[in-house]
């Protein structure tokens, strides 16, 4: 049974293990030379990064950020439809038992997919550190480009580290059951998509914050730490702490309430020629900012809960899976 | 007689609509038998459940002696083919009876290999790439080579040309002759019925209307096979033997 899973699967395990090779010798050949760039130019490296690196360090990102959804599409959801479909489970399920091959079939994949999404992350990982760390010592301030996001921040954490693996654990499992419960092929793969796209969003903008319990900052507003006040009328301070993920922030009045910034502080921002007036004052009629943040030495912390977490889900999908099917056609 | 398949009051429903129900029949062992009725009778339902490819929504089914579906020692018992003769498109004909031995801890490779060759499949070849025939041929194949006791075929023939189809059944002939199998062939061409089968079950609407010996039905009636199945199919008919 674990040679008709290989058997099955070897065509696109080769189709992907090599994007991952191409990538792979992409990124080893450029790694020495992006750390060498990282010891000249020091505070001037983001500024000067070439195209090259930017494209790569992009690219990777990308590649890691979709692959788990192209697993849970491409692998998950045709795993049992396409032997609906095809009529074959009658042969398959009378020469083993469909518990076994739905076992080995589901534990086999699974470990192949989660291989080549940890190979995948961790390679990315290691070739952007350079980058990630110039990133973190920008302190929450915009840097040149699209070279802003730390790796704590929702953007980047999905494409670094081993949380991939969980990803495309969970990815697959998802769609082996989307696959089970729909029973065709194309609407399973599409339908794997956006249940897959919502779980990931979901869980990095309300359980990722909360996975470790934040910490609190109340600092006061200056022309140093403003960022910006948004259409929303609320105010964005960065951290003096590298790499920080501020998670949200709120502006106290002198009495400890959160408050929308005064009207006057718009305008006075607005028109001074020198903000720091405007912040002095600001500060001195009692107003601060409360910042709340996880600071960037709970990257692996936090990637180790979520990968956990994720396994544990694809656990739980794997049991259903087997529970629909058992459910469906028996 | 030994019944190697034995069902009471078997049912299965569909989201609501029942395929099968209340079905009690016994199918001989040893014997050759033609499952023969017009479609919508619950004969694929029948199989299946035999198989342990469903589970019954009702009653209760028992094939040589166990559960059908209860595990690897049950199924190593019960060769199954398909209707319309499912094979991965994508896998070679040797890929085939190498997932046979894998997974069959009574497989037989050399039954196995010296019928491809005599059938003439080239085991290189994608089963994908296989004429209707060569497919039912290699399906059939891999339910033989398990050495099973009883062996169910769902209208194997069904989309096979006349020719294909003479030439599958005298091979399923030959080969049930020489292991001993029970068969159990279930068809709604009763022309193919009488060249294979020496047993007949006439199911309709989930009833046995008729069962027994061929020869002794054809003396019994004076009628060919074909006019007797005929005349037991009408819905007025409900003549017992």
């Amino acid at each position: 049974m674990i040679w008709l899973t290989w058997r099955q699967l070897r065509t696109q395990a080769a189709v992907l293990f090599g994007l991952v090779a191409v990538l792979a010798v992409l990124l080893a050949a450029t790694r020495a030379g992006l750390s060498q760039q990282y010891q000249q130019d020091g505070a001037a490296f983001l500024t000067r990064i070439s195209g090259t690196y930017r494209t790569l360090y992009l690219a990777g990102a990308l590649s890691v950020l979709v692959l788990p959804c192209l697993i849970a599409m491409f692998w998950g959801a045709p795993l049992i439809t396409r032997e609906l479909e095809g009529g074959t489970f009658r042969l398959a399920w009378t020469q083993v038992a469909m518990a076994r091959w739905l076992a080995v079939k589901l534990a086999g994949t699974a470990l192949a997919a989660m291989a080549a999404a940890g190979l995948l992350s961790l390679l990315v990982t290691w070739w952007a550190a350079p980058i990630d760390t110039a990133v973190a010592n920008l302190d929450g301030r915009p840097g040149p480009g699209l070279l802003i996001f730390a790796r704590l921040s929702p953007e980047m954490f999905d494409e670094r580290g081993i949380a991939p693996i969980g990803y495309a654990a969970a990815g697959f499992m998802l769609g082996a059951t989307i696959g089970a419960l729909i029973r065709r092929t194309l609407p399973a793969m599409a339908v794997t998509a956006v249940v897959f796209v919502a779980v990931q969003v979901g869980f990095a903008l309300v359980l990722r914050p909360v996975l470790i319990g934040p910490e609190h900052l109340v600092v006061p507003v200056s022309a140093a730490n403003f960022l910006n006040i948004d259409m929303f009328n609320s105010m964005t301070v960065t951290l003096a702490l590298p790499g920080a993920w501020s998670i949200s922030q709120q502006t106290l009045n002198p009495a400890g309430h959160p408050v929308s910034p005064p009207a006057w502080l718009y305008d006075c921002i607005g028109s001074a020629r020198e903000q720091q007036g405007c912040f002095t004052r600001f500060a001195a009629l009692g107003y601060r900012q409360l910042v709340s943040y996880q600071p960037a030495a709970r990257f692996w912390p936090i990637q180790c809960g979520e990968t956990a977490i994720y396994l544990l889900l694809a656990l739980l999908l794997a049991v259903s899976c087997g529970w629909w099917l058992r459910q469906r056609l028996c | 007689m030994t019944a190697i398949v034995r069902a009471q009051g078997l049912g299965k429903r569909f989201r609501g609509r029942w395929a099968l129900a209340d079905c009690t029949l016994d199918i001989p062992a040893g014997r050759v038998t033609g499952l023969v009725g017009p479609n919508g009778a619950g004969k694929t339902t029948l199989l299946s459940l035999a198989a342990g490819l469903l589970r019954p929504s009702a009653g209760s089914i028992e094939v040589c002696g166990g559960r059908p579906g209860s595990g690897q020692a049950q199924l190593a018992q019960v060769g199954y083919v398909a209707q319309d003769t499912p094979v991965y498109a994508q896998l070679t004909v040797a890929d085939h009876l190498n997932l046979g031995a894998r997974v069959n801890s009574g497989w037989d490779g050399e039954l196995a290999r010296a019928r491809i060759t005599r059938i003439g499949l080239p085991p290189g070849q994608r089963a994908g790439q296989l004429s209707g025939g060569q497919q039912a041929q290699l399906a059939l194949t891999l339910a033989l080579a398990k050495r099973p006791r009883l062996l169910l075929l769902d209208e194997p023939v069904a989309s096979l040309d006349p020719l294909a189809r003479r030439e599958f059944l005298q091979d399923l002939t030959d080969a049930t002759a020489a292991q001993g199998l029970t068969v159990v062939h279930s068809s709604h061409l009763v022309a193919d019925v009488e060249r294979v089968c020496d047993y007949l079950i006439v199911l309709v609407a989930s009833r046995v209307r008729l069962a027994g010996d061929v020869s002794r039905l054809k003396a019994a009636y004076a009628a060919s096979l074909e006019d007797l199945v005929l005349s037991f199919l009408a819905p007025a008919a409900g003549v017992a033997r």
